[in-house]
């Protein structure tokens, strides 16, 4: 059972060179995920290399001191393994899926990869003209640049948040060889790696492995994170991007909040499922989607951080009804902040939020994904237990309260993209 | 896949209720959760001129309340227990599903039952829903490569009803009339259309009666089978163009390809793993997570050597011929005929010497890790077998392996010579205009991604 009375309680490890690793079996499929996550994200990237724990992730699997691409390739490709790197604020991660019965030669690589990349220049050259082809993707996506421009205007510099994971055509052109092995060699080490193990393989052969794969690995102590507080803004900021080419705008519109370590973190939680989550986007999609047909999409998303993280509400419309778009997310963010949620909403975002916890917990990803962020976050090997109750303890006072401290119109960041002209100023 | 070694996971049973409902029960008990599907055989392949986009707004509105669920009780209904609900609709089936804890199964046959019979189609509700489908279109609009999609199926069929995409064509969403969207849905919603699925932790002969309780009372219908024209055989290279402000050129290259029932189908899954990397067999779960394909034919040919940025393929299991797609991103600077002329002369190679003893047994290695991969849920078990009853039998998801295991060098061979010639093909590109360098848009019409719409 994935979560029985015993929850997932899964076997935790720390190996004597600092690096942790969780195992958990699951047994529905003969296969195995494995999670590793090194606190080396892009909140790292120096001011003037925007970008380099995002090429480093995609130069990494490009040729090890004794692999090369080709081979790598060849030896995952062979069992039907897909090697993904990725980033994000804090963590750079390695994660695939293998059969069980290729769990340990699978981790050998994987581990190969993570500890000695070697970043070829010609691969270097390969990577760097795939991520500027992104970043121009980027620049055609009025969505994308909806949410690259909330978290500009969000978190100004020199607030880490504000700035894109894969950098800048500049920034990219900044980036060699030396810089990749160096921000290797500075970031990715044994004492930042959570390694996480989940699937059709009993705990003890998944840390013997894991011990033989990164037991011997030594590096040098991980450095935290540090993330100065967000600027906290007295007025309504906003910007337009004219995309006149496309047919739908997409609207990026909110707030920053807490830190995960707050308080404040589960009435937060609660709140933003009343507002833009809550059965197809909550309040948001009810006004917007259900009641006014204005939209396919409408809805609220909030992350908090190792700094304080966004409330996002975005909803994407014609040009014709954005004003009409705002003015209902508006009326939303504000009756939520003066009346407060009902009794009833409270009651049925929580049965949500814990009956949803079987399913979120079904898979190996999931899992997988589950135990990383519980252990970045120090929230224990009982989170899955506690967590409920942490949630059905929260009283409507305590939700109203961060709706009254957070949602407020008047201090909103507001951006616009796509095929409209609007008035700088305007609402 | 078949119960492997889990002994959580018993036997698929099949039944059918004498009003023809076929209904499908695997008991998988790793998790205390149940996933319930309703399918139906209809599609956007199955609409005729004017009302293209009607199957997928009659899904729509069978998430806007029904007899015994008032239009202000939808919203929570499956929420309440910690579910998830959702549809799509795609060529040949749309599908309605929930994931919820085992304690919901009945409310999630309630759902579905009341769905099949009840709808209550208030006009406001068609005119609202008609704007939201606009959106929905508009959104898929900002997407270059959905609108090559779109051009490049399009071209490539002229008499098959899979010419069209499945959220529609905007004159049409513009003027379906209500009367029509529940003529449409009358017409297609009964039992004997149907497919219910039920897989997880439940037990086969309570969910039986709890069926026969739901669903016993419906009336079975006759069934209103749209003929659909067989597309001619494809006598030249067809080439299509999309101009439009954007910033990356994209390239497609579709070729006509087998139905799921021909054997051939396998061995077109086993030349889009050499030639792209292979994905496996679930819409639903497997086009979510990049295929292994560092070493294919194509990734090697083309993002190695700096032309394109991704290379991605495309052989998806239909009831009727479909496509086999290709699609591409051109490195920032790569002419999109530099990059066409690389990706069709590996494609040709393919077809004149075929792939090698050694590719045909990694493409099997591949092809059975995924099947394994994409089944990690009881939602993506649950969805096989309804997919597969849509299109063919639900016998497909077990038949899979077998199907893979006869794939030989030689018939493989032959299938590439068949399927991957010349003029069996057509060839899209999206050439990016710089803002400002083209006359104010009238936009073509329409987007869906493969699944057409998930999200109702």
């Amino acid at each position: 059972m994935s979560l029985g009375a015993g929850g997932l309680s899964p076997d935790r490890h720390v190996l004597p060179n600092g690096a942790v690793v969780l195992a958990r079996q699951n047994r529905l499929t003969p296969a195995v995920t494995i999670l590793a996550g090194f606190r080396a994200g892009s909140a790292r990237d120096p001011d003037d290399q925007i970008g380099l724990a995002h090429l480093c992730a995609r130069v990494l699997d490009r040729g090890t001191a004794s692999r090369s691409a080709d081979q790598i390739a060849d030896q995952l490709d062979g069992r039907g393994v897909a090697l993904s790197v990725s980033v994000t604020r804090h963590l750079l991660s390695l994660s695939c899926t293998c059969l069980a019965e290729d769990f340990e030669r699978v981790l050998d690589l994987l581990g190969d990869v993570a500890m000695h990349p070697v970043f070829p220049d010609d691969e270097i050259v390969t990577k760097r003209g795939e991520v500027a082809t992104a970043i121009r993707q980027d620049e055609d996506s009025p969505a994308v640049m909806a949410i690259e421009g909330l978290f500009a205007l969000l978190y100004p510099a020199p607030h880490p948040y504000g700035r894109r994971t894969r950098g800048t055509l500049e920034s990219l052109g900044r980036i060699d060889r030396q810089a990749l092995a160096a921000f290797h060699a500075a970031h990715v080490g044994p004492s930042s790696l959570s390694l996480v193990i989940v699937g059709d393989v009993e705990p003890p052969r998944a840390l013997d492995a894991a011990g033989a794969v990164f037991g011997s690995w030594s590096g040098p102590a991980a450095g935290a994170d540090g993330v100065p507080a967000a600027a906290q803004p007295a007025s309504r900021r906003r910007t337009i991007v004219p995309m006149k080419g496309k047919s739908q705008v997409d609207i990026a519109y909110g707030f920053t909040t807490i830190r995960r370590d707050d308080p404040a973190y589960h009435p937060l939680v609660l709140m933003n499922n009343v507002l833009g989550q809550y059965a197809l986007g909550g309040r948001l999609g009810t006004s917007i989607r259900e009641e006014q047909g204005m939209a396919y999409y409408a809805f609220s998303a909030f992350e908090a951080n190792v700094g304080e993280g966004p409330l996002v509400i975005r909803a994407g419309v014609n040009a014709a009804n954005v004003d009409r778009a705002l003015a209902s997310i508006d009326r939303e963010v504000a009756g939520l902040s003066g009346g407060g949620a009902t009794d009833r909403e409270i009651e049925d975002s929580k049965l949500y939020l814990v009956g949803s916890m079987p399913r979120t917990l079904e898979t190996n990803s999931g899992i997988a994904g589950f135990l990383q962020n519980a252990e970045f976050f120090g929230l224990g090997l009982d989170y899955d237990l506690r967590l409920p109750d942490l949630i059905n303890a929260v009283t409507r006072d305590e939700v109203n309260q961060v709706a009254r401290r957070f949602l407020h119109p008047d201090r909103a960041a507001v951006v616009i993209a796509g095929p409209y002209e609007g008035q700088e100023g305007g609402a | 896949m078949t119960a492997g070694s889990n002994p959580d996971r018993l036997p698929v049973r099949e039944t059918t209720l004498a009003n023809g409902l076929t209904v499908l029960i695997q008991e998988v008990h790793t998790a205390p959760l149940a996933s319930v599907w309703c399918w139906y055989k209809v599609g956007s392949a199955d609409e005729g001129p004017g009302c293209t986009g009607i199957s997928h707004w009659v899904e729509h509105m069978n998430f806007k309340g029904t007899e015994r669920i008032p239009r202000d009780q939808v919203k929570g209904i499956i929420e309440r227990y910690g579910g998830s609900w959702n549809g799509y609709t795609w060529l040949d089936q749309t599908t309605y599903l929930e994931t919820a804890t085992r304690d919901a199964l009945d409310q999630m046959l309630f759902i579905e039952a009341e769905r099949m019979a009840h709808g209550l189609y208030h006009p406001d509700d068609c005119e609202s829903e008609r704007t939201v489908i606009i959106s929905e279109l508009e959104g898929g609009e900002n997407d270059p490569e959905q609108l090559l999609e779109i051009e490049v199926t399009a071209a490539a069929f002229k008499a098959h009803p899979y010419h069209h995409p499945t959220i529609g064509w905007l004159p049409d969403l513009k003027r379906i009339t209500r009367d029509e969207l529940y003529g449409y849905y009358r017409r297609h919603y009964v039992p004997n259309n149907a497919t219910l699925v039920v897989v997880g932790d439940v037990e086969q002969a309570d969910v039986l009666r709890r069926v026969d309780h739901h669903f016993g009372s419906i009336q079975p219908g006759p069934i209103d089978r749209t003929v659909r024209t067989p597309e001619p055989a494809q006598a030249g290279e067809r080439r299509v163009k999309v101009v439009r402000e954007g910033t990356a050129a994209y390239l497609k290259i579709a070729s006509h390809a087998p139905a799921a029932t021909d054997p051939d189908f396998y061995r077109m899954l086993i030349l889009d793993a050499v030639l792209a990397g292979a994905k496996g067999l679930n819409l639903w779960s497997s086009f979510r997570t990049p295929p292994p394909q560092r070493s294919a034919r194509l990734y090697r040919a083309l993002v190695d050597r700096r032309l394109a940025s991704s290379v991605a393929g495309a052989m998806l299991p239909t009831r009727d011929p479909f496509l086999y797609i290709l699609s591409m991103t051109a490195v920032e600077g790569t002419p999109l005929a530099v990059l066409e002329e690389a990706a069709t002369a590996e494609i040709d190679r393919v077809a004149r010497e075929g792939i090698t003893a050694e590719e045909l047994a990694k493409a099997r290695i591949q092809l059975r890790a995924r099947l394994v991969f994409e089944n990690d849920s009881v939602t993506n078990l649950a969805h096989q077998l309804g997919y597969f009853e849509t299109i063919a039998s639900w016998r497909m998801a077990e038949a899979a392996l077998a199907g893979l295991e006869a794939a030989t060098v030689t018939n493989v061979n032959e299938a590439a010579a068949r399927y991957l010639r010349p003029s069996n093909r057509t060839v899209g590109r999206f050439e990016p205009a710089q803002a400002g360098e083209l006359a104010p848009s009238t936009g073509p019409a329409a987007p869906p991604s493969p699944a057409g719409g998930q999200r109702p």
